[in-house]
């Protein structure tokens, strides 16, 4: 028990002494007076149900926040760049495509009755799985920047055209399960698979924390990091099977958002002014619930849903992305 | 010592190292010298486990390479691997800490911060200590690198083509400095060098490589013969006495 109290104490102690940049404090009031508005503003009617609601809600918009957050940090980390990230790679595209095979083999119905654990339980497992089987070679041989955007590409277009080629084969009731999973929507979240994925994501953040120091070491690069110790092979394995677990914790909830990692962990390396991961952990986490809760909350209650928040995370990431590659390729 | 036995490295069908056999014996520096695609960066590299062997083992004092936990392994050996380009953003100092993770796995301690001064000092780094690294010329670079590779404080150096990038100042200066650890510190250093002369002025032996095969291994003066260099780099190099050095005129 005291050991617990001990190691519990240490992890604060941790995250307090990251905590001393003052942008990070900015950052975590952001985050919570972006929680706060997303829980109380127009509340009305019955204020248990509303209130419920919303609070799955939040934990759901939180849990993906997160999982998007050290997914991206971890892939830029192994792969030592700052401008892919799994999404831009294809792996949510992958999961997309695993959803449109199962429509296809199980029907529309035959999908929807899947028990929500065991279907996500499924996934986790393969999507990690293809994410090391896919991935690892790649790594292996390079981790040059344009070899790697160009095979990310050939991927991603690969698993879309896959996918719609196969949502051109079915029924037009199952294509509307198909296109439910295929499109980002942070209003209607699949609830019933949070609880899952919740600790899947719990129990990736406290390996990612544990492991910071380690990661430290991986942005140094392949050959470096073997010099001072660390099983680089291992660790790659293990971490790609990780983001692919947290790529599928994210797009089954809310569906694939291409640019949002990408932004989220451009946004923290500014703010947070270093890239030891102690730090960027936890600021671009908080980047993350700032711009998923206090986004939905602004374009919800005051713009009238006029822009779906998907779409407008694509626009702002899409521009973040150009301007990072070309600001790249002129250094 | 280091001891390689029956060594053959081929990276994807191409054979690079072809049945080597080597000892490399505790203390003092040692030069690998040969012409491009001899296989000496392949070998330090072998060495250092950044690439799996094909055939035959290598020993560190007790420990087979590729068997070995890698955390112990970087606690007796430490390698700098040829110019690969520092991701991010690092200060001087952050980079040369970098050297003391294998002792501490990420809480650094005194013994550390020790070190790493020493290092910094030693290295003539503390005039620049705060600056990022993608801010350095390449010579300052070569330098945190080569520091943070003492800061590891293993027995074994192992150092691919260092002098790259540094002018006739500093790549004198980073020989001495590297004369003074194995002298004083009692370190062991393999590195890889270019330039034959400067292995004759600051190596205690040679180990002449060509082709993927070990042409001679030995005291300085017995391998920086013309004999032996002109079946090295395949044409007559003279070898004159210079201050007691064996000074090659490689390029008449």
């Amino acid at each position: 028990m005291l050991l617990v109290q001990l190691r519990f104490w240490l992890y604060f102690s941790a995250v307090h002494s990251a905590m001393r940049n003052v942008n990070l404090i900015l950052l975590a009031s952001l985050a919570l007076v972006s929680i706060v508005l997303f829980l109380s503003v127009n509340l009305r009617g019955n204020l248990q149900f509303v209130l419920e609601l919303r609070v799955v809600k939040l934990v759901a918009l939180v849990q993906v926040a997160v999982a998007v957050a050290i997914s991206t940090i971890v892939f830029q980390t192994i792969t030592t760049n700052r401008i892919l990230t799994p999404s831009i790679m294809g792996m949510d595209a992958l999961f997309v495509l695993i959803q449109t095979v199962l429509v296809f083999f199980l029907g529309g119905l035959g999908f929807a009755a899947l028990n929500s654990t065991y279907k996500s339980l499924a996934e986790v497992i393969l999507m990690s799985a293809l994410a090391c089987g896919l991935f690892l070679p790649i790594l292996r041989h390079t981790t040059a920047m344009t070899l790697m955007l160009l095979g990310g590409i050939v991927l991603g277009v690969l698993f879309r055209s896959l996918s719609s080629l196969i949502s051109r084969l079915i029924d037009p009731n199952d294509f509307a399960v198909v296109q439910s999973v295929s499109y980002a929507d942070f209003n209607t979240i699949e609830s019933n698979f949070l609880p899952p994925f919740l600790i899947l994501t719990l129990v990736a953040l406290l390996v990612c924390w544990k492991l910071r120091h380690v990661l430290d070491v991986f942005l140094l690069g392949r050959e470096t990091a073997i010099g001072l110790g660390v099983n680089w092979e291992l660790y790659a394995v293990g971490l790609l099977a990780l983001i692919g677990a947290l790529v599928a914790a994210s797009t089954a909830l809310v569906g694939p958002v291409t640019f949002l990692g990408l932004l989220v962990v451009a946004l923290a390396e500014r703010i947070v002014g270093t890239q030891r991961h102690s730090q960027m952990f936890i600021g671009a986490c908080l980047v993350s619930i700032t711009l998923l809760v206090g986004g939905q909350t602004l374009l919800s209650h005051v713009f009238y849903n006029a822009v779906p928040l998907g779409i407008l995370i694509e626009f702002v990431g899409g521009i973040a992305f150009l301007y990072l590659l070309f600001s790249r390729m002129r250094a | 010592m280091i001891r390689i036995d029956n060594v053959s490295v081929s990276l994807s069908g191409t054979s690079i190292l072809e049945d080597i056999n080597l000892e490399l014996p505790r203390g003092g520096i040692t030069a690998l010298i040969g012409p491009n695609g001899a296989g000496k960066s392949t070998l330090l590299s072998a060495i250092a486990r950044l690439l799996p062997l094909t055939a035959g083992s290598i020993t560190l004092d007790t420990l087979e390479v590729a068997h070995a936990p890698s955390s112990e392994l970087a606690r007796r050996m430490a390698i700098m691997p040829q110019d690969n380009v520092v991701a991010g953003r690092l200060r001087v100092k952050e980079l040369v800490q970098f050297g003391r993770f294998p002792h501490h796995r990420g809480r650094a301690g005194p013994e550390d911060h020790n070190a790493v001064r020493e290092a910094l000092q030693l290295f003539d780094l503390e005039s620049i200590e705060e600056r990022f690294i993608d801010t350095l010329s390449g010579g300052q670079r070569q330098r945190a690198r080569a520091a943070m590779c003492y800061s590891q404080g293993t027995d074994y150096l192992l150092l691919d083509e260092p002098l790259n990038n540094l002018d006739i100042f500093y790549a004198r200066e980073l020989m001495r400095t590297l004369r003074r650890v194995a002298d004083h510190a009692g370190r062991t250093i393999i590195i890889v060098l270019h330039d034959l002369n400067h292995a004759s002025a600051h190596a205690d032996r040679i180990v002449a490589m060509r082709e993927g095969k070990i042409v001679a291994d030995g005291p300085t003066q017995s391998v920086i013969t013309p004999n032996i260099l002109k079946s090295v780099f395949g044409y007559e190099i003279d070898v004159k006495t210079i201050a007691g050095k064996p000074i090659s005129l490689h390029f008449l």
